[in-house]
């Protein structure tokens, strides 16, 4: 060090320890112009824009538990005897996975807590990506640009069952053993390549001797390996796109009005992590989940009523529990209908959910981006379709668990799986219409509150005698909240004959999209705001309402 | 040889030919026949079924016929066993308030433990069938809790669940719960095969195995059972566990998510 720059530094008083380690990070990252540009970032407010995190950081727990688990577990289906601490179990035949899962269950410090933190946070994982999925659906803050990061976000989904699914396998007992029968039997029932698949998946027939090494590589790198990519693409592109807001005073599609990253979303995310972290662990410290112990380990001879799997995947065995078992034989070959349609409804009802962005902007030629997210009352056709889809969803949920509605209201099974059935069909259409009228009612209260203000449930006595309720005219901000949003009027097929008089060829599609979109913003289907002259009409002359 | 064949016209040949082939058929039976009911105490043991009559042809008579013989309500008793009487009477699942539904359930007992006992013996002597089980047979000694846990997955738990929990069978009928199942009847089901049970007789099941069942069903679906985890959330795998982290576990965290962004900074000073 040369004598010249200890004297400047000291003339100059030295830079505190926190600058000097910017400043040395700077010069080798680039950090000021990256933190420049992005500490200021501002997020809007509002807890169903926290939901996003709640996955996150359950996620990152996820990670951090699993790391622990790892240490312990070992993926291997080597038979071994058990010799442990728990003694319903002792000197029984297991795998070397079922044996260590159990060592970790008793034997290893804290061994048992991080189980279920692991366990219950992925459970609250995927039911947070859900919620945060049907947040984003219902307020439409799917629309472009968002359309891709939608995609991300359900493969995120899809590929959390999965890794879920992969995680809950590992143990080798006998309930997941069982899950991972049924899921080798709906790989057998694709024609021609199921056999094929499942022989490479198994290294032969099940369950083999291969399954839970191959399902831990998939389990603990391969999925959650692109998770965490998929994961960083989805947030870099929330910082692309800027976040969503509500609309109201001041907010328009051209800002976002909140608070910035740093120091206030920082602080506040910082602190959500702890308390997410806190909630999970609490249950884990106070509700059991997955009793391997009690469950036994997994023999192809063995199998136990009330096998389900855990919730994600729950849509998928009430699509089997309530299908008919149907099948054809054609040529000496037998299509089991009774597993392969459950596997195709499996993938159209959740790639209805991918491809919806699509199919909405092509029905409505709805192009534009949108910042500001719509209430679900002002897409009555979009939150109807919703709604019928989340009641599609639940009511498979009610077919996975037929055996239990019937054992604890007193029904019969038969019954319950026959209201399955029906109501997969007919309950999304009822659930449609219903919430069709409930948001169409919804548009004309707003509608009726603009014009002639909230009700405040004074009863007033005029001197000629009538009783009138006192109506509060609604503030400015309130005003403008409750009109602000567009209406679109439907896609028009266009003029039947050319600018020259040439007749024009309609093609079926372009009907098609018509109708559909007369479906969305046709006269029956939005009630139209209130206009400002309307407004001015009804308020102009006092004592009116 | 020669002086058998003298005296085989004696007149008391024919009486020494009876007095031997009496013998005989005595010693064999003697040899063969059960050995329980030859000792029993004949007296006390008619009286208890005359009190055991009397106790059917008032409660389950008009059912089951008034000789046990069976009725379009009820099948035959003929046969069934004292077994089969004590759990059926003994969890109060006899007498059925009716005979419609889809299973007759488990409810409050009527009768006292004498009064069952009375009514088994009267029935056992309609014909022969499995007996009440002793104490030494149901009880704890001895028993393999690994084994029986492992005879409980092979053969129990398609219904009745891992650990006893019970489960759905068609048409609304149901493997009930075996928490709180009083040991000896639960041997006495496995024995008689009640309602929807199949039975597994001694030949199926060796009595040593039933044993370690029922100590197996003790050590996991009992009160005394511990569960390392913390709540067991009802036993049922992965639905009560869905459901309770959707709604205590979402639910808390959207709870905090509403109490966190409700606590806003202010942007600017006011």
């Amino acid at each position: 060090m040369s004598t010249t720059a200890n004297d400047t530094s000291r003339a100059r008083g030295k830079a505190p320890a926190g600058e000097r380690i910017a400043d040395w990070a700077d010069g080798r990252l680039g950090i000021y112009s990256l933190a420049k540009a992005n500490m200021r970032k501002i997020f809007p407010d509002h807890w169903s824009f926290m939901l996003g995190e709640v996955c996150m950081y359950s996620f990152i727990i996820i990670i951090l538990t699993g790391v622990y688990l790892t240490l312990f577990f070992h993926p291997s289906m080597n038979e071994v005897v058990y010799h442990g601490s728990y003694v319903p179990l002792q000197g029984q035949m297991m795998s070397e996975a079922f044996n260590s899962t159990l060592h970790i269950s008793f034997d290893v410090r804290g061994g048992l807590l991080v189980r279920q933190i692991h366990h219950w946070a992925a459970l609250i994982f995927l039911a947070g990506m859900f919620v945060h999925m049907m947040r984003v659906f219902f307020t439409g803050a799917f629309r472009k640009p968002r359309e891709i990061n939608w995609l991300f976000g359900f493969l995120l989904f899809v590929l959390g069952m999965f890794t879920g699914f992969t995680g809950y396998s590992l143990p080798d007992d006998l309930l997941s053993g069982t899950g991972v029968r049924f899921t080798e039997g709906a790989i057998l029932s694709m024609p021609i390549v199921g056999t094929y698949i499942s022989y490479f998946l198994f290294g032969g027939q099940f369950p083999g001797h291969d399954f839970v090494a191959r399902f831990y590589s998939i389990h603990i790198l391969l999925l959650p390996g692109i998770m965490l990519g998929l994961m960083v693409a989805h947030l870099i592109l929330v910082f692309y796109h800027k976040h969503t807001q509500f609309a109201g005073p001041g907010k328009t599609n051209n800002n976002v009005v909140g608070m910035p990253l740093l120091p206030v979303y920082m602080a506040k995310a910082g602190g959500f992590f702890f308390l997410v972290f806190g909630v999970i662990a609490a249950i884990a410290a106070v509700a059991q989940i997955n009793p391997i112990w009690a469950i036994g380990p997994y023999r192809v001879d063995q199998v136990s009523t009330g096998a389900q799997p855990d919730w994600y995947m729950g849509f998928a065995e009430g699509l089997i529990r309530f299908m008919p078992g149907w099948e054809i034989n054609f040529w000496g070959h037998t299509l089991v209908l009774g597993v392969f349609i459950p596997l195709v409804l499996f993938g159209v009802v959740l790639g209805a959910m991918a491809a919806y962005p699509f199919i909405e902007s092509w029905i409505t030629g709805d192009k534009s981006e949108h910042h500001i997210l719509d209430r679900p009352r002002n897409a009555p056709t979009r939150t109807g379709l919703g709604v019928a889809w989340v009641t599609m969803y639940m009511i498979t949920l009610v077919g996975g668990g037929n055996d239990l509605w019937a054992t604890h209201f007193h029904l019969s099974i038969n019954a319950v799986t026959w209201f399955v059935r029906i109501f997969f069909f007919v309950g999304p259409v009822i659930a449609f219409i219903a919430t069709k009228r409930i948001c169409l009612g919804l548009q004309r209260r707003d509608r009726d509150k603009v014009l002639h203000g909230r009700e405040t449930g004074i009863i007033k006595r005029l001197p000629h005698g009538e009783f009138i309720e006192v109506h509060e005219p609604l503030s400015q901000e309130q005003l403008h909240t409750l009109t602000t949003h567009t209406q679109y009027a439907p896609a028009e097929i266009g003029p039947a004959v050319d600018e020259n008089g040439v007749e024009r060829k309609v093609t079926a599609s372009e009907k098609l999209r018509a109708k559909l979109s007369n479906a969305y913003y046709g006269e029956d289907n939005q009630i139209p705001k209130p206009t400002s002259e309307e407004y001015k009409e009804i308020t102009s002359g006092h004592g009116h309402h | 040889m020669k002086k058998l064949s003298v005296r085989r016209r004696h007149p008391l040949a024919a009486v020494v030919v009876l007095l031997l082939a009496l013998a005989a058929t005595g010693g064999l039976y003697a040899a063969f026949a059960p050995a329980g009911k030859a000792q029993a105490d004949a007296g006390s043991q008619s009286l208890t079924i005359k009190e055991g009559k009397k106790l059917f042809e008032v409660g389950c008579a008009s059912c089951h016929g008034t000789g046990g013989q069976g009725s379009s309500d009820g099948p035959s008793l003929v046969g069934v066993g004292a077994a089969a009487v004590d759990f059926q009477v003994g969890t109060g699942r006899m007498p059925a308030a009716t005979s419609q539904g889809a299973q007759v359930p488990r409810k409050k007992t009527v009768y006292t433990q004498t009064q069952i006992d009375q009514l088994a013996a009267y029935i056992a002597s309609l014909g022969a069938g499995p007996v009440v089980p002793t104490k030494q047979q149901y009880g704890p000694d001895g028993a393999d809790i690994a084994k029986g846990g492992e005879l409980f997955r092979t053969n129990c738990a398609q219904c009745h669940n891992f650990t006893g929990k019970g489960g759905a069978l068609t048409k609304g009928k149901f493997a009930p719960t075996l928490e709180g199942v009083d040991p000896k009847h639960i041997y006495e089901a496995m024995q008689t095969g009640p309602q929807n049970m199949p039975s597994f007789p001694d030949t199926t099941l060796s009595s040593q195995n039933k044993k370690d069942i029922i100590a197996y069903l003790h050590a996991v679906d009992s009160s005394e059972t511990t569960n390392p985890g913390g709540l067991e959330l009802g036993g049922l795998g992965p639905v009560s566990e869905g459901l309770f982290a959707w709604i205590f576990g979402l639910g808390a965290l959207i709870a905090v998510a509403v109490w966190v962004a409700a606590r806003t900074a202010k942007a600017k000073k006011s």
